[in-house]
């Protein structure tokens, strides 16, 4: 079994309320590293075996006609071990 | 005429929707998710509500629905379709109308009588307004917040494509206070606040939402959108 993650992340020119809000409640807490912070989605897709590159491709389109809003998000596709 | 009202897993609106339409002298017909036919309608109503609860992305599930493939194929045909509040998450996934839907600027969910105002009454559900016609009407949501893209914004404004603005302090972060836009055609419109809830003086703030259910029935009866 492997595992194929796919990260889907607003896009940079598009607001982010929800990083927004957790970037003003880490000084809160008394971390002051974070300059910005962005809030994404991670999928963890299993499936049988070692993926097979049209594996790859066909969650590649699953990543752009489901998994994501291209006109708001990018996503990247890759292969855990 | 026949006005058929869609009903996802988890949509809430969608008896008021039917009443509206009712109000306005049209019969409203139901339509379930599952169902691969649209029963005949003239037009269709998305209405509001949390369909299979927003997960993933507000209407990006409901988007895939098999109601939906005939739907998208008869509104790219000319056939009205009003999307209100989720329904309106729905016509960004489907990508019917440009931009998208994003948590509200603020963060909270928010329900409020909101003012609007009528920014291009030539569409299929705007035709019995006047244009700068200030309504109020309730405003309801998490993610009402419209995103598009410069050059997309500039297109909108260009070609008249925002058919009603918040008026007063913008609500939930959206671009240029849109409230609601159309396609190109003026057959599909995605409306942020809720006319249906503003039928009836008894349920709501007025009857300033009455308009769009009436307009779509002018529309037909003069012959639909060109």
């Amino acid at each position: 079994m492997a595992t194929i993650v796919v990260d889907v992340m607003l896009k940079p020119e598009i607001l982010d309320p929800q990083g927004k809000a957790v970037a003003s409640a880490l000084p809160r807490l008394g971390f002051s590293f974070a300059t910005d912070v962005r809030q994404g989605k991670r999928f963890e897709i299993t499936v049988e075996g070692e993926p097979t590159a049209a594996q790859l491709a066909e969650v590649e389109i699953a990543a752009e006609k489901l998994l994501s809003n291209p006109v708001i998000e990018n996503f990247t596709v890759r292969v855990e071990k | 005429m026949k006005i058929g009202v869609v009903t996802f897993p988890g949509t809430l609106d969608d008896r008021d929707a039917a009443r509206a339409v009712r109000y306005a002298g049209s019969e409203a017909i139901e339509l379930w998710h599952d169902d691969a036919d649209l029963k005949g309608v003239d037009a269709v109503i998305l209405p509001g509500g949390f369909s299979y609860g927003d997960y993933l992305r507000c209407g990006a599930i409901s988007r895939f629905s098999p109601v939906m493939e005939p739907l998208i194929a008869a509104a790219k045909g000319g056939m009205p379709l009003l999307g209100i509040c989720n329904g309106f998450q729905v016509l960004a996934e489907a990508h019917l109308i440009p931009g998208a839907l994003t948590r509200n600027q603020h963060l909270h969910f928010l329900c409020t009588d909101q003012k609007i105002r009528i920014e291009n009454n030539t569409t299929a559900w705007t035709s019995s307004f006047s244009e700068g016609q200030e309504l109020v009407i309730p405003l309801k949501n998490g993610e009402g917040s419209y995103q598009c893209d410069d050059e997309t914004l500039k297109m909108l404004e260009g070609e008249g494509r925002i058919i009603a603005r918040y008026v007063g302090e913008n609500p939930n972060g959206s671009r240029n206070l849109i409230a609601g836009i159309s396609n190109e055609r003026g057959n599909i419109v995605g409306l942020m606040p809720h006319p249906e809830h503003a039928v009836d003086a008894l349920t709501g703030p007025g009857t300033d939402g009455l308009g769009f259910f009436t307009s779509v029935l002018k529309t037909m009866v003069s012959g639909g959108m060109k």
